[in-house]
């Protein structure tokens, strides 16, 4: 109750944002919410459907193109944003087919390799631009400041979304059955779970709202530049949403949160210094990874008994005490 | 005859992915681990060789054994630090470790040695030379070696993985660690040995791949990674040979997509690596149904 009174009112003193800072500042934001937004679906296939995918670029990618392709036949982009996400989910159901019996790195190869495979069919095509890339049109002539806030509120819708989508994913019944396989796969098979169904259902549900992101990368962008290194195929945006899940906390909601501040203070203080923020974030990631399996917010959560946004039930014994004995460490993450 | 010229390219070819794979094979049998740093690893092994070869003026040939030495010893320090305290933690912690590796790697070669890509200046007339059969194929012998030396590389690994001592021990590890414990065999060590077969291997790939084409930062995973991973799929799990198989149909189909339309190259080859991986998920020369 009172947590969701106060995730309302940080929604809607970000929403009133722009009123109070200057366009550089939103436009940094519209960075952070982009990123928020993909690591909030990276938490959801690796961290509850165990899913460790490192082709995400992909969705992203075709996310950016949807919003680009109607777009160059006069369609608004901010309409593009919806075309992106329901294109995005309806490409990711035939890929799925192909990946769907591997399992960890295999999987996450594979995702990978159809990441490839989807930017070198784009780049075939000449009238989007091919290999080089084609700016977006329909926004030009627009105030560039009240573009970024537009810009901004659509990031911020997109990412609102896409939190508030997991949150309550993980509420309704498929949450249960994702639990249910992150405990013990074999048992929940056995007791008639649909394992694969679900799974599925996640990874649909991650590639919707990592083309939405795409799309808002397309807008914030204003152009859409395929290729590996600084396109929107980059393997460096799945390193980003994974790194900050891991940093952040992983299997938590609040994970992605922490963790995309995180990466966004490290990346705002060593911006001149080209790549180092990745190479810092990727050695934190690690680092965290190893001796902090739950992450920042797990180590919080350990510690105090959080949670921002409930989606586990506690079985209390009767007389005991609200606070939680320590999980131990086997647990925690799977 | 432009398409047998191909085909023969294609095929030789095969053998370099043959090699890039091998190494991920090996890992992935021995320890279970997807190392995702495999290509990156691969190209720090290129770039090492660069740096020796500007420093000491070694010939080229002569710089693969100091690499592959170097790159030993790093495969051995890593598997029994990082990769070793990432197994024991799950494997979901050893995909991000290894994944954490290959970003850190990629960008950190960025950095010190920017995106310009670089060769290994061969110069030997070895390289450069081409022999002919009848009036129209020509082989270059440099190809022909590099066929050659993943046919000698993956026999070799074959030969010793089957029927050494220590091969033996590598597969008792690999099949029932704690029963191999119990027999006196200390199973960080054996994973440590295997990692830096394995790294070896790696620094053999990087250092052709240097050579057949140009080094760059990105060419680890945008390539080598990947076609690495197709040509294990392509081939099978757990068989060397596959592995040459999975690396000759891969550089086949590139060859022939490119004959086509230069620009398909990589679309055939990952069209391939789709269709094994509908039709026949197994690999074309594993019997087991395990994908």
């Amino acid at each position: 109750m009172w947590s969701g009174i106060g995730a309302l009112v940080v929604v809607v003193a970000l929403f009133l944002f722009p009123y109070y800072v200057g366009p550089g500042t939103t436009g940094i934001m519209v960075q952070g919410l982009i990123v928020l937004t993909l690591a909030s679906m990276w938490n959801l296939l690796a961290g509850y459907a165990g899913l460790v995918s490192v082709g995400q670029q992909g969705f992203l990618g075709l996310g950016a193109y949807f919003v680009l392709i109607p777009a160059m036949h006069g369609v608004t982009p901010w309409a593009g944003l919806v075309i992106a996400t329901v294109g995005a989910a309806v490409c990711a159901l035939p890929l799925w087919w192909l990946v769907a019996r591997l399992r960890l790195g295999y999987f996450a190869i594979a995702t990978w390799v159809l990441a490839t495979v989807i930017m070198l069919v784009i780049e075939q095509i000449s009238s989007i631009g091919g290999g080089t890339g084609e700016p977006l049109p329909g926004l030009t002539g627009m105030d560039p400041a009240v573009l970024t806030a537009y810009t901004y509120w659509a990031a911020l819708i997109v990412a609102v979304l896409a939190i508030g989508g997991v949150y309550l994913l993980l509420r309704s019944k498929i949450g249960l059955v994702l639990t249910a396989i992150r405990d013990d796969e074999r048992a929940a098979r056995s007791s008639g779970v649909r394992v694969g169904l679900a799974r599925m259902g996640v990874f649909i549900a991650a590639a919707a709202g990592c083309g939405a992101a795409g799309g808002v990368l397309a807008i914030e962008q204003l152009q859409v530049v395929p290729g590996t290194s600084g396109g929107v195929f980059s393997v460096q945006w799945t390193a980003e949403m994974a790194f900050a899940v891991i940093i952040g906390g992983i299997g938590t909601i609040e994970g992605p949160i922490l963790g995309t501040i995180v990466y966004m203070v490290l990346q705002q203080t060593l911006q001149s210094y080209n790549a180092w923020y990745l190479i810092v974030l990727g050695i934190v990631a690690i680092v965290i990874a190893i001796f902090a399996r739950r992450g920042l917010w797990g180590t919080l959560d350990e510690r105090f008994n959080i949670r921002l946004f409930p989606v586990g039930y506690h079985l209390w014994s009767p007389g005991e005490t609200r606070r939680r004995q320590r999980r131990p460490e086997a647990q925690a993450v799977q | 005859m432009a398409w047998v010229n191909a085909i023969i390219q294609g095929l030789l070819i095969g053998g370099l992915y043959a090699l890039f794979a091998c190494g991920l094979s090996l890992l992935f049998g021995v320890m279970k681990v997807v190392n995702l740093a495999h290509g990156d690893l691969a190209t720090v092994a290129g770039y090492i060789g660069v740096g020796i070869i500007a420093v000491t003026h070694v010939p080229v040939l002569w710089s693969i054994p100091i690499v592959v030495v170097l790159m030993a010893v790093l495969g051995y320090v890593l598997q029994r630090s990082l990769i070793q305290a990432a197994i024991s933690r799950g494997e979901l912690t050893t995909l991000i470790v290894t994944f954490g590796l290959s970003i850190i790697i990629e960008n950190g070669l960025q950095q010190f040695f920017t995106a310009n890509s670089r060769g290994l200046g061969v110069g030997d007339s070895f390289i450069t030379s081409s022999f002919s059969i009848g009036s129209q194929i020509t082989i270059a012998w440099f190809n022909l070696g590099i066929f050659v030396l993943a046919v000698v590389v993956l026999l070799g690994l074959q030969q010793f993985m089957s029927a050494s001592k220590y091969g033996r021990l590598i597969r008792a590890v690999a099949d029932d660690r704690e029963a191999a414990q119990l027999s006196g065999a200390d199973y960080r060590h054996v994973f440590g040995v295997a990692a830096a077969i394995a790294f070896g291997t790696v620094a053999i790939a990087g250092i052709c791949d240097g050579m057949v084409t140009t080094l760059n930062p990105t060419i680890g995973t945008d390539t080598i990674l990947l076609f690495a991973f197709a040509s294990v799929v392509i081939g099978g799990l757990g068989s060397l040979w596959g592995t040459l198989i999975g690396g000759v149909v891969l550089g086949l189909a590139q060859a022939i997509g490119a004959q086509i339309n230069p620009s398909w190259e990589q679309l055939a080859g990952y069209a391939i690596f789709l269709l094994v991986l509908v039709v026949r998920p197994q690999g074309l020369t594993s019997r087991g149904a395990q994908a």
